[in-house]
């Protein structure tokens, strides 16, 4: 039973790893920033729970700050994508340029927020 | 349409003549087209115009109270927001940012810069800045009681713009005139209501409509215009929960209903986020959105949202069916695990908070009556009886269901939105009165769906028969189409008959809905409350000023620091126009508070007075409409004084003022109701 599980493991590994393979560089870029930004929000969650969340309001604007920005990540890629049908219409740069807006804003409130 | 008729006729006229020289040939061809022209400009000229005019409409029809009385503020709670307005405008906006009162709820005072919602203050402040730079010399009374018309006329706008997007430029044009006159709308915005409803509305309507227009589109940009409008939303209302919740299960239901895509997403992942941060920055609102149980659902549904997603990718990335069920398996049992676990542990050990008393109590209606006395005893809570129903929505209550069938006929996207909101909100609405208000922009709009569907069938059903007629005598084909199209002309006089019946049937029904919200604003719901009249021995009428004489006799004849102990009805006025320091005020946040109060207006003279000197009291105000006859005053609201009283202590008890279980004031009352304070 667990070797089975094992080689399913494994096997779905494999074709995972081929698939993204695939994926067009601009893409893995961004998927490379979304990473980063989930990875600097977890290390943020790690060391509140060591140090207390005393300032709550400068933990919760430096998690959302970076939460947010990887969602809006995912968004610029789901846009970007050229295998979507929905979005076929939306040049890459104005995809960008709303991208850069959303930040803007998030990064101002974010400041405001962090006190 | 008939634009085509011409074409044909003009094509008829060039081969029937082939003698005819070029220009007539040009000439039917230019005039084809500046036709067409001038019907696409007529149509947008006469676009343009039907809502100019009901933008006038909504703000004049609010306008009965000030031509009848004068100029003023009603009520109660917008004597507070008056007040803070004020201030906002004499000292700036730090100052009223931090604002510690200590006028009201006299021994503790109230941090006003933290416990309300300023929206409705900065937006009337900032149009009192406007014009002053346009050097318009307005009051700020004058601006305070006038921003709510104003915004019920936007309210028209965007309600025109949602039907637009919802259905199409017509169901726009007939929700913004609907809206516009609706009673349940009006009752909480006529001149002089400056309350945070008034502003609340338009933010609601401008929240649904953008998030909509972000999920039809898929663009960040309308997406962070929703997170803006949920902002401002925020920043007016409490009943910002309601968006909140509605959108979260909108995207369930779509979730689940196999509608979701990739626009769905964006949408909704922007908006939350910056929605929330942007929230966050109220003090009023604080960390609500992270810790109190009734934005729960939205974080779970952001949760669900990512998992769901991925697992939609990584589907698309593999190619193998059995690989990808057994990835699913793990993936949401883990998912699915992990969440109520977190919930769990956050409920229990209380992290996240419950639901407060004033919203658990729209889920469970019981509840407020046997816990929480001062919800249960203010007047617009109690649930609906269908006669406020009908009162304030006349022919939309039935042309609700109807909206309801044509939405279900052709789903969308935005269909399935207004239609959630719709049923939501009448729910809402049967339980409060007070809820009327939230349901009736869902109402207008699904009636004004089934109002503009129902004339479009039937005009087309007046035009077809034009149309058939002029073709076949134009085209003269073969035999064979002529007799068929002979056929059909001779049903067509009773359609025809039918259709014209049904639209007069219409436009009178729309007429009495006109007359009946103008009746309705005239005469319930333009009265100020301060401001009483009646008739008097002959039939004259008589003003009574008696509210605004007695704040003003204690403004002029009482030292500046007395302090003033009234029922919490009072507080805001007193403090706004008499310039007094009260006790207890209308915002009922210290429940202990007010059940002194309570229990010092019920006691023996004696207690009452040990009661009043700890809390420094100089002047009682009490409310007697005995000598007017007008019904709702103290004794009026004084079993409501016992039982708030009673409520914290047990000294005081109901039974004790009633006789044989009747509520008796005169020479027969309960001995302790004749000798109580």
């Amino acid at each position: 039973m667990a070797r089975s599980t094992g080689k399913d493991a494994q096997a779905l590994f494999h074709s995972l790893r081929s698939a993204y393979a695939a994926t067009p560089t601009t893409l893995k870029i961004i998927d490379l920033y979304v990473g980063f930004a989930v990875f600097t929000a977890l290390i943020q969650v790690v060391y509140m729970a060591i140090v207390g969340s005393f300032p709550f309001n400068s933990f919760l604007s430096g998690v959302l700050s970076c939460v947010g920005t990887a969602v809006l990540a995912v968004c610029l890629r789901i846009q970007v994508n050229k295998d979507n049908k929905e979005f076929k219409d939306l040049p890459p740069e104005r995809a960008f340029a709303d991208f850069v807006l959303c930040n803007l804003v998030l990064h101002l409130v974010i400041m405001n927020f962090l006190g | 349409m008939v634009g085509k008729t011409e074409s044909q006729n003009g094509a008829v006229k060039a081969t029937a003549a082939p003698a005819m020289n070029l220009e007539s040939d040009l000439f039917s061809n230019f005039s084809f087209k500046s036709f067409k022209l001038k019907t696409k400009q007529q149509e947008l000229l006469l676009r343009v115009s039907i809502l100019g005019l009901v933008y006038i409409l909504a703000f004049i029809t609010r306008l009965f109270s000030v031509l009848r009385y004068e100029s003023m503020i009603h009520e109660f709670d917008p004597y507070f927001n008056y007040r803070t307005t004020l201030f906002l405008t004499e000292k700036g906006f730090y100052e009223f940012w931090n604002w510690f009162d200590s006028e009201s709820w006299y021994p503790l005072g109230r941090i006003i810069g933290g416990t309300l919602y300023p929206g409705l203050m900065v937006t009337a402040a900032f149009i009192y800045w406007t014009l002053r730079f346009l050097r318009f010399a307005v009051h700020i009374r004058e601006v305070c009681v006038l921003t709510a018309p104003f915004f019920a006329s936007n309210t028209t706008v965007v309600a025109y713009f949602f039907g637009k997007e919802i259905w199409d430029s017509g169901a726009g044009l007939v929700a913004a005139a609907f809206i516009a006159i609706c009673p349940g709308y009006i009752s909480r915005s006529v001149a002089g209501s400056y309350d945070n409803e008034g502003v609340a509305i338009f933010a609601l309507l401008l929240t649904f409509y953008l998030f909509v227009k972000a999920v039809n589109t898929g663009s960040l940009a309308w997406a962070l215009a929703s997170a803006f409008g949920y902002f401002y939303m925020v920043s007016a209302w409490g009943g910002y929960v309601f968006i909140i919740n509605l959108i979260p299960l909108y995207v369930l239901v779509l979730l689940i209903t196999g509608r979701y895509s990739m626009r769905l997403y964006v949408a909704y992942n922007c908006m939350y986020v910056l929605g929330m941060l942007l929230a966050m920055q109220i003090r009023f609102v604080g960390f609500q959105h992270v810790q109190s149980g009734e934005h729960m659902a939205a974080m779970g549904v952001f949760f669900l949202m990512q998992v769901f997603y991925f697992l939609d990718w990584v589907k698309y990335m593999l190619s193998d069916t059995k690989l990808f069920q057994a990835f699913l398996r793990i993936t949401v049992t883990s998912a699915i695990a992990v969440g109520a676990l977190a919930l769990g542990v956050g409920t229990a050990s209380g992290y996240i908070s419950p639901w407060t008393g004033r919203f658990y109590s729209l889920l469970d209606p019981t509840y407020a009556k046997d816990n929480i006395p001062i919800i249960a005893s203010v007047s617009e809570h109690q649930p609906t009886a269908w006669s406020s129903f009908m009162f304030d929505f006349h022919i939309l209550l039935f042309l609700f269901p109807a909206g309801l069938y044509f939405c279900f006929k052709k789903l969308s996207d935005a269909t399935i939105f207004i239609v959630m909101y719709g049923l939501t909100s009448m729910y809402f609405a049967g339980v409060m009165v007070r809820l009327i208000l939230v349901a009736t922009p869902a109402v207008c709009l699904i009636s004004a769906i089934a109002v503009s569907a129902t004339i479009k069938n039937l005009t087309s059903l007046l035009r077809t028969k034009s149309k058939t007629a002029v073709a076949g005598s134009s085209k003269g084909t073969g035999g064979s189409k002529a007799s068929s199209k002979a056929s059909f002309d001779q049903s067509q006089p009773f359609q025809k008959n039918g259709a014209i019946a049904l639209l007069l049937g219409a436009f009178y029904l729309l007429s009495k809905y006109a007359t009946h919200c103008t009746w309705v604003t005239s005469e319930a719901y333009s009265s100020p409350s301060i401001v009483l009249a009646a008739r008097g021995a002959h039939g004259n009428r008589v003003i009574f000023d008696d509210y605004r004489e007695a704040y003003f006799w204690l403004r002029q004849n009482t030292p500046p620091d007395a302090k003033v102990m009234s029922w919490w009805d009072y507080g805001y006025q007193i403090t706004a126009m008499g310039n007094r320091t009260v006790i207890v005020d209308n915002n009922t946040w210290n429940n202990t508070h007010i059940a002194t109060v309570g229990r010092a207006m019920s006691s023996y003279e004696d207690e009452a007075y040990e009661i009043m000197r700890s809390l420094d009291v100089d002047y009682v105000l009490v409310v007697f409409g005995g000598v007017t006859g007008y019904s709702s005053d103290d004794i009026n609201k004084f079993l409501w004084m016992v039982r708030i009283g009673g409520g914290v202590f047990p000294v005081i008890k109901e039974p004790d003022y009633l006789v044989n279980g009747d509520y008796r004031v005169d020479k027969g009352a309960a001995p302790k109701m004749l000798n109580c304070l």
